[in-house]
């Protein structure tokens, strides 16, 4: 820093040992931009020729072709309906997972642990990979997909329910107890409402996501509008393909408009 | 309990019921009509082929009693998919933070006159609307298969997210510096560099971080429909029902979100 | 008739908070429990309904061994024992009468107390005790639109409708302002009276103590050290229990006038 009593004659804006540190990490990350640059297996041509390629295939998608659209919107309800009942059984399932997950409610040190293993592997591996696995074990189609979106949505969910567990007032909590209720009618009475609006809130933004989710389950077999997009890039058939994306892509916008409708309304 | 009867003894009512989240009966009923219809019709509308369902566990137990234990034989695969996947999160998180910056500055309401605003917007909007896996398969077509198809996709996943809360934080920059600087007579450019970029700055880098690391996530999953990393080498392994290996990688793809979770975690807490 | 003896409490390792300590509450008086901050009064409050557990020494309420019981032995007996509270303690998102009602919770099915399908009877009870305390026009109201002292009369009915032996009041005042914490303090001496209930209240409101009790117990480290009527409680004995504890801490403002002094 600046001495009182000499009045310097250039003016820095870090120390030199912040400036060391800054440069430290500007050097890393230089590092490895370059090690990644240089060693990255692309054809480099190729990189060079994307633009043109981009503007290639989306001028083939113009105009959209929608003599299939009423087939196209019947499976676009149907990946909402993947959405919308994996959300709710995984809102379900994810109850009892929060509540032995939070410290202050979970019985013992093993249902505890048991609780964060079943969260963390459960956020850890993401909905594609989960879909991989159950369509080897359901055979491809609907079930897999559901089961693999509840499976990612079991970590999601119980993670926030859990911390909000963990926040909310003792008091109430102890009160109750006072009155000799049971374990079971305290938490009906003292946690679930306080814990209820964060609640719906989680159900409601996972919903919206598992939304954008389940339009991609099909590309691995797993149902939904993805099935559609795969064929048609599959054959080459970009306009119909164009059309799918517009309609995912409204899907997506209309989700979100009415999750945050509904996040106003209950909250 | 005399005394607390000695008031009108009948005046309130002996049953109670709590008043209804939906005053009025009609929506009430409707709503919930309406909802158990749709779910029940949701359920019923599915095509399941239950006779393959009823195989799922028989078969779930062959897939399990070939994935244990994990067979780290092929290690040197797992580690080439792993430093293909980090190279393609580290390009696409420089170029999509890059390429944000003045997309955020095109959607800052502050900042762009309505037409480049809209056009800003757009973008978001429709980089954060479509999966990463879509762009991919589209990249894919485009460009071919490989680890370019998967930097391109995350450049167009980090815009989605980077440049949307860029604009937010230069929609709530402090307008009073920019006018300090235009009152000295600084010019467009330097105006940007000395009274809006010092704002936005931090929030850039702890953005960065945050990219890095869900790129770090998403390439492992683009990566399945053939866009590079380690998401490939994990489709291959399942395609070839070589389940043990496609464990290993699950385990391994499991232990490095968790840390690289941890580290930026720990980075942007330093930083903030 | 509520008997403590020889009450032990450490927290851990630590020196203990109460420190064998003997206290009888016979038939239907009404007991304030003065002392410092950290005196032990809370700790002892919350040693009786087993809130906080005794490291030793035995409670007796009634004949009932209040320190051997255990699960569902122990819920029984805190059914019997009503609580009021600095904070209220109400669950703010639900309506008054649910909160009343939870009073019965001990009482009550599971089945109904989940559906909110309250007995008859208990509603009755309910509209008239909230009636007595004047909020029975809440019933449906979330209690947190509620004023502080319309907070603490909900606090009050709740603990009433578990039709307790004993009332603990844990600072009912604290949060008041003083006007509504001495409306608080009227109710509670009334309704001692009408219900023929022995209230034990942990205060720091001296002033207030004298004024609303028929017998005060000065706290100082975990023991008992003064114990008698509120006129016996003098200069000298006021200093003993607060001593080291600034005059205006100690709550002994002298200028609080009561509402309406009856049966004073």
């Amino acid at each position: 820093m600046v001495s009182m009593d000499t009045t310097p004659e250039v003016w820095a804006r870090y120390t030199p040992r912040e400036r060391l540190q800054r440069f430290a990490v500007f050097l890393v990350t230089m590092v490895a931009i370059v090690w990644a640059l240089t060693s990255i297996d692309v054809i480099w041509p190729w990189v060079f020729d994307a633009p043109q390629q981009m503007v290639d295939l989306f001028g083939r998608m113009v105009p959209p072709d929608v003599s299939n659209l009423p087939s196209i919107l019947w499976i676009l309800l149907e990946t909402v309906n993947i959405a919308t009942i994996a959300t709710a059984v995984a809102v379900f399932v994810s109850l009892p997972v929060a509540y032995i997950a939070a410290q202050n409610t979970t019985p013992n040190a093993a249902t505890l642990w048991l609780g964060r293993f079943i969260l963390v592997s459960s956020r850890s591996v993401n909905t594609i990979i989960w879909a991989l696995l159950f369509v080897a074990i359901f055979g491809p189609g609907i079930v897999a997909g559901i089961v693999a979106i509840m499976f990612r949505s079991i970590g999601f969910i119980g993670k926030l329910l859990g911390e909000a567990i963990e926040e909310i007032d003792r008091r109430p909590v102890e009160a109750l107890e006072a009155t000799g209720a049971s374990r079971f009618k305290v938490i009906v009475y003292a946690i679930v409402p306080q814990v209820m609006p964060t609640f719906w809130a989680v159900a409601i933004l996972r919903w919206d996501i598992n939304l954008r989710e389940s339009t991609v389950l099909g590309l691995v077999g797993a149902g939904g509008i993805g099935i559609i997009l795969q064929g048609a890039i599959d054959t080459f058939n970009w306009p119909e393909a164009a059309t799918v994306l517009l309609s995912i892509l409204s899907l997506v916008v209309l989700g979100e408009v009415v999750s945050a409708w509904l996040r106003k309304r209950i909250i | 309990m005399s005394a607390a009867t000695d008031s009108s003894p009948q005046k309130w009512p002996d049953s109670w019921r709590r008043p209804p989240l939906i005053a009025n009966p009609i929506l009430r009923y409707g709503l919930i009509t309406a909802v158990t219809t749709y779910l029940v019709w949701a359920c019923f509308m599915l095509p399941v082929d239950w006779q393959r369902v009823s195989q799922g566990f028989a078969r779930a137990a062959r897939i399990f009693n070939g994935a244990f234990p994990p067979s780290f034989v092929r290690s040197g695969l797992l580690i080439d998919g792993f430093l293909e996947s980090l190279k393609i999160a580290i390009l696409a998180t420089v170029g999509g933070v890059l390429l944000s910056i003045p997309i955020a500055f095109m959607a800052a309401k502050n900042l762009s006159p309505k037409p480049i605003y809209f056009l800003g917007r757009a973008l978001i909007i429709i980089a954060r609307s479509f999966h990463p896996v879509i762009v991919a398969i589209i990249f894919v077509k485009a460009v071919g298969f490989g680890p370019l198809a998967g930097v391109l996709t995350l450049i167009v996943y980090s815009v989605g997210f980077v440049a949307k809360m860029l604009a937010e934080k230069i929609e709530e920059i402090d307008w009073g510096q920019v006018e300090a600087m235009r009152s000295v007579g600084a010019g467009y450019v330097s105006t940007l560099i000395y009274s809006v970029f010092p704002q936005i700055m931090p929030r850039q880098i702890g953005l960065s971080i945050y990219q890095l690391d869900s790129n770090l996530r998403a390439s492992a999953v683009v990566g399945i429909v053939g866009a590079g990393g380690i998401g490939s080498t994990l489709a291959n392994a399942f395609g070839r029902y070589d389940y043990d290996f496609a464990l290993a990688i699950t385990i391994v793809i499991v232990a490095v979100i968790l840390l690289s979770e941890a580290v930026s975690g720990q980075i942007r807490k330093r930083i903030w | 008739m509520l008997k403590i003896s020889q009450l032990v409490k450490r927290y851990g390792n630590g020196a203990p908070v109460l420190k064998g300590l003997d206290l009888e509450v016979p038939g239907d008086s009404i007991v304030a429990i003065i002392g410092a901050s950290g005196a032990g009064k809370s700790t002892l409050l919350r040693c009786i309904n087993r809130l906080v557990e005794p490291s030793s020494g035995t409670i007796e309420l009634n004949g009932l061994k209040l320190t051997d019981l255990k699960g569902a032995g122990l819920r029984a007996a805190r059914r019997r024992i009503g609580m009021i509270f600095q904070g209220f303690n109400l669950v703010d998102r639900l309506t008054v009468m649910e909160n009343v009602q939870s009073g019965r919770l001990g009482y009550l099915p599971t089945w109904r107390a989940v559906l909110r399908r309250y007995q008859k009877e208990d509603i009755r009870r309910a509209y008239e005790l909230m009636e007595r305390v004047g909020i029975a026009h809440y019933a449906n109201k979330r209690a947190d639109e509620l004023s502080g002292g319309e907070r603490q009369r909900v606090g009050v009915v709740r603990a009433l409708m578990q039709e307790p032996e004993i009332l603990l009041a844990d600072e009912p005042t604290a949060s008041l302002d003083p006007k509504t914490s001495e409306q608080i303090m009227e109710l509670l001496r009334s309704l001692s009276r009408e219900l023929s209930l022995p209230v034990l209240i942990n205060i720091h409101n001296v002033a207030e103590a004298k004024l609303y009790t028929d017998r005060i117990v000065g706290m100082r480290f975990g023991r008992i050290i003064f114990d008698a009527e509120p006129k016996a409680l003098d200069k000298a004995a006021m200093d003993e229990i607060y001593a080291g504890v600034p005059a205006e801490e100690r709550g002994e403002v002298d200028n609080v006038m009561p509402l309406k002094v009856r049966n004073a």
